[in-house]
């Protein structure tokens, strides 16, 4: 027998007689110029290999990569490294979340269920707007999702979205909106890198767009967002990150319409960019146009309290080409994680994590820029990251390289000159001064003072 | 008693804490965060409870109890390809790594990573027949995506500006159609025949200089091979448009037939089901697509490349269409895709399609006699029957035959759908199924047929072990309830 097929073919050939039906036959219904003809293949192998040559080949790939608990890494831009408690893991390790479908029966879906429903409502808690779905993708589909949804409501095809968003959340916007045939206007950040400056004509603008903390780190100003929207008939969308969430001002209590973000920050492992999760929130008003899964509330038929997916209607299985879009895939394992962490951390863990990440950035940003090598780009205030330049005479390229001969990832280099540094609850004081260390001497040791 | 204890919402079992069980002690100086945040900062704790680690642990458990899932029994599911998930997949995702790596790491950091991705792509080259692939696309609808953009881009390159329709067939998934309307396209739909398959006098009245493209699967959802599906493919080419292969079905025919090799530009992957990623409730997913050498201009960026012995993201691609997401793709399901391609070998993938039709051949053979089949032609990894006979003679509909399959310790099948057979029961074993599981669950098909006949009361009442039965899903819809 071969991998995890529980049958040779022997014992299938066997089955298939005691109905009546030959194994050598099984296929004739692919005619003879479409059967695969192939003698060798490129790269596939033959043979498959067993478990233990897997195990060995993979962990070999695994060790050429150098990763984030070796080395100390100052990376951000869209996912963050915080803590994930252990229990986490093992919990949803548990077969009867990892390897159960979207949960279409309800009767014996009672888990995920009320797991999806849990996680909507925290969501809804964290952004302070009533409604919440089941997940989306990451949030750059999320927030082309947000946009289209916007277009559906109002009925206009023009978009205004901030340059202060992540830049692949930005191309990710702009590929569904060309697809869709809606013009995208990019707004500029002012010189304090955030998004005062807003179109005024009325009733031409679906919505406006922003993200706080923005690409650069900077907290954005929700309420001049949603005074700006509203005056013109726009909607107020922002992405908002949610561990932020925990010590700024709510999305929903500034008067937003649609908030969505990439919830990888609550505890998910960094994974090379996935799997994450998109969350999506929004007003009543918009709850039956709103994409993706939605569970609600009901009760069986003797009365007790249950979960089911809800709100079909909107949904590509039945409404088809009219569906409010296509995603079927809610991220459900991971938001379900994100909703064991925000269980586990509880509101004073999360706002705990929120200040030290805070703090703590904050710390290393004011030992960086007191050295003269660097100085802040927008005086601000950010959240856990921060965008600060470099003097000239400094190669960050070179001091990240140099960086890497000590154990250390450096920020992430944006535009040539300046670095965006990432900074969680996970770094120590003693890491953060090394960092700035060694940051420091390897600026003198390029001359750059 | 129930064995299933009541689970109150999470919120409900607040105790207090202070500050973070898991963080160390903050051991830098805390700043006036209001004065820090000015306007923007929000005072006091957050509205979430604070709960004890064991009640959050036993809350969780005690809900997962209440789930079925692939590791109790057969989860025949049609069209959703439910099968084992190999436990060393798991770990080999999991390992440090791989889940510690960022994805904005610069590509000499992450050497394996890139390495893993180069490969699996040449893998899934091998067994769909085409040139390149993304992993951009997160899950199988977003792939579809993927696929008509790609057309779309080619379109657009050549200045064909006029091709706005997209065709399907009648019996396709909702995703194609609502993939179609969000690239932008009009979509126009072609009939099956009276065997399941396209229907070529409709495709030919169909076919027109503003036809972008076709999205096909083949198996179809009726588990039928399209035997004209060259002339189907050459049809569309004539006319100027593209081929999409739809790849929710192509666990039938590994190794046994090719997407490209029958005409396709294009196709999609998902990888939770042909390639037994563990599907978690709902994702994640993942769902590369693969191209010919005509569409490769056009992938999304970055693609996996390598230059001498260094693997790299290209992200310098001017004729890309864009991207669909952030980062490279959902990388850690993809590294279970590829323990699970190096475990088979192309024997094993040949195999694995081998099983699968061959044990949803068995249940049809066995279950033909009791359940109306609507199409009498082989099928493939799966199949369609009604209730057609149960509802004539005792009123029992498909919804109360499955639901009395719960009784008998199974999941039910995917039921009302393709739309294109009323009462549709659609059956998916997968080749992970023993001959033994196989006959457990047509001997329950078989006596729920008999039930059906002598005491339709036992399907009307059904399910009856469950935590739940038959929820309100009209009350839940009109007045929604959606968060507490």
């Amino acid at each position: 027998m071969i991998g995890y097929l529980p049958m040779g073919r022997e014992e299938r050939r066997r089955m298939l007689a005691s109905v009546g039906v030959d194994l050598d036959k099984l296929f004739d219904m692919i005619p003879e110029c479409d059967r695969c003809m192939v003698d060798e293949y490129e790269a596939l192998p033959d043979k498959g290999m067993k478990e233990m040559e897997v195990v060995e080949h993979v962990q070999a790939l695994a060790d050429k990569n150098l990763n984030t608990v070796k080395y100390d890494c100052y990376l951000g831009a869209g996912y963050y490294d915080h803590y994930q408690p252990s229990a986490v893991k093992h919990i949803i390790n548990r077969s009867e979340f990892l390897t159960s479908y979207t949960p279409y029966q309800a009767e014996i879906s009672q888990g995920t269920l009320q797991a999806y429903f849990e996680w909507q409502s925290y969501i809804t808690r964290l952004t302070g707007l009533p409604i919440a779905n089941a997940g989306l993708y990451d949030a750059a589909s999320g927030a082309a999702e947000a946009v289209l949804l916007a277009c559906r409501d109002k009925r206009r095809y023009k978009v205004f979205v901030s340059g202060g968003i992540h830049p692949e959340t930005l191309e990710t916007v702009q590929t569904y909106c060309h697809a869709a045939g809606i013009e995208v206007v990019i707004g500029d950040v002012d010189e304090n890198g955030q998004q005062t400056v807003y179109p005024d004509k009325k009733n031409e603008f679906a919505c406006f767009m922003i993200q706080s903390p923005n690409y650069f780190g900077i907290v954005e100003d929700l309420d001049l967002l949603v005074a700006k929207a509203h005056a013109v008939n726009a909607l107020a969308v922002v992405s908002a990150d949610p561990v932020s969430l925990a010590m700024l001002k709510r999305p929903g209590d500034a008067g937003v319409d649609v908030a969505i973000g990439e919830a990888q920050s609550l505890g998910i492992p960094t994974s090379y960019g996935g799997p994450g999760i998109g969350y999506m929130a929004v007003t009543k008003k918009l709850m039956r146009k709103m994409p993706g899964r939605i569970c609600g509330q009901t009760v069986d038929r003797d009365g007790k309290t249950c979960y089911v997916l809800t709100i079909q209607a909107r949904e590509q299985h039945i409404r088809r080409e009219r569906a409010t879009s296509n995603i079927c895939t809610s991220q459900a394992l991971i938001a379900t994680a994100a909703t064991i962490w925000l269980a586990l951390q509880g509101g004073s863990g999360l706002l705990d994590v929120a200040e030290q990440s805070a703090a703590k950035a904050i710390y290393l940003e004011k030992k960086l820029t007191a050295s003269g090598y660097f100085k802040l780009v927008y005086d601000k205030p950010y959240f856990r990251e921060f965008l600060i330049e470099a003097k000239d005479g400094v190669d960050l390229e070179k001091l990240n390289k140099a960086l890497l001969e000590e154990n250390i990832i450096g920020g992430l280099i944006v535009d040539g000159n300046k670095l965006l540094i990432a900074v969680t609850e996970k770094k120590t004081k003693d890491q953060l001064d090394r960092y700035a260390e060694a940051m420091l001497r390897l600026c003198d040791a390029q001359g750059g003072k | 008693m129930s064995r299933y204890k009541d689970t109150p919402l999470i919120f409900e079992l607040a105790t207090c804490h202070e500050g973070s069980r898991y963080i160390r002690p903050l051991d830098v100086p805390k700043p006036d965060f209001a004065e820090w945040f000015g306007d923007a900062y929000r005072e006091g704790k957050p509205n979430i409870p604070d709960v004890d680690e064991v009640s959050v642990v036993r809350h969780f458990t005690n809900l997962s109890a209440k789930n079925y899932h692939v590791e109790v029994g057969t989860y025949p599911l049609g069209s959703c390809t439910m099968k084992y998930n190999p436990k060393v997949n798991e770990d080999m995702a999991a390992l440090t790594g791989f889940a510690a790596t960022h994805p904005m790491q610069p590509d000499e950091t992450v050497q394996g990573n890139l390495e893993m991705l180069y490969h699996l792509e040449k893998l899934l080259n091998d067994v769909t027949g085409m040139t390149a692939h993304t992993f951009q696309p997160a899950a199988g609808a977003h792939g579809e995506f993927a696929g008509i953009l790609l057309i779309k881009a080619y379109h657009e390159d050549r200045g064909d500006m006029k091709r706005d329709t997209i065709i399907v067939p009648d019996a396709a998934h909702g995703t194609n159609p609502a993939t179609a309307a969000m690239a932008g396209y009009k979509v126009r739909e072609v009939k099956s025949n009276e065997y399941g398959t396209v229907d070529l006098e409709s495709l030919e009245a169909a076919l027109g200089d503003d036809v972008a493209g076709l999205m096909l699967t083949n198996p179809n959802t009726l588990g039928l091979y399209d035997g004209n599906i060259e002339k189907i493919t050459s049809m569309i080419h004539e006319c100027g448009g593209l081929c999409y292969y739809d790849g929710a079905n192509m666990n039938a025919i590994m190794m046994h037939a090719r997407p490209g090799d029958m005409g396709f530009d294009c196709v999609h992957w998902n990888v939770h089901k042909t390639l037994s990623t563990p599907h978690g409730g709902g994702g994640p997913g993942a769902g590369p697509v693969g191209c010919n050498k005509l569409l490769e201009p056009y992938l999304p960026r970055p693609i996996v490349a390598k230059k001498d012995d260094m693997y790299y993201l290209d992200y310098d691609r001017p004729k890309s269409f864009g991207m669909i997401r952030s980062f490279v793709g959902t990388f850690g399901v993809l590294v279970r895709t590829y323990a699970y391609m190096l475990t088979n070998g192309a024997e094993g993938l040949y195999e694995v399609s081998e099983g699968a039709v061959a044990n949803s051949t068995y249940l049809r053979e066995r279950l033909k006699d009791y359940y109306h089949i609507p199409y009498d032609t082989p099928s493939m990894h799966e199949f369609v029957m009604t209730s057609e006979w149960q509802k004539k003679e005792s009123g029992c509909n498909t919804l109360d035959i499955v639901k009395r399959l719960i009784d008998y310790g199974f999941h039910p099948p995917t039921v009302y759908f393709p739309l294109v057979v009323s009462e549709a029961i659609m059956i998916e074993p997968t080749e992970t199924e023993t001959w033994r599981d196989l006959d457990a669950l047509a001997d329950a098909f078989i006596k729920i047929a008999e039930e059906a006949k002598e005491d339709p009361e036992l399907l009307k009442g059904a399910p009856r072990y469950t935590p739940i039965a038959r929820p309100d899903e009209t009350a839940a819809a009109r007045d929604p309830i959606l968060a507490g």
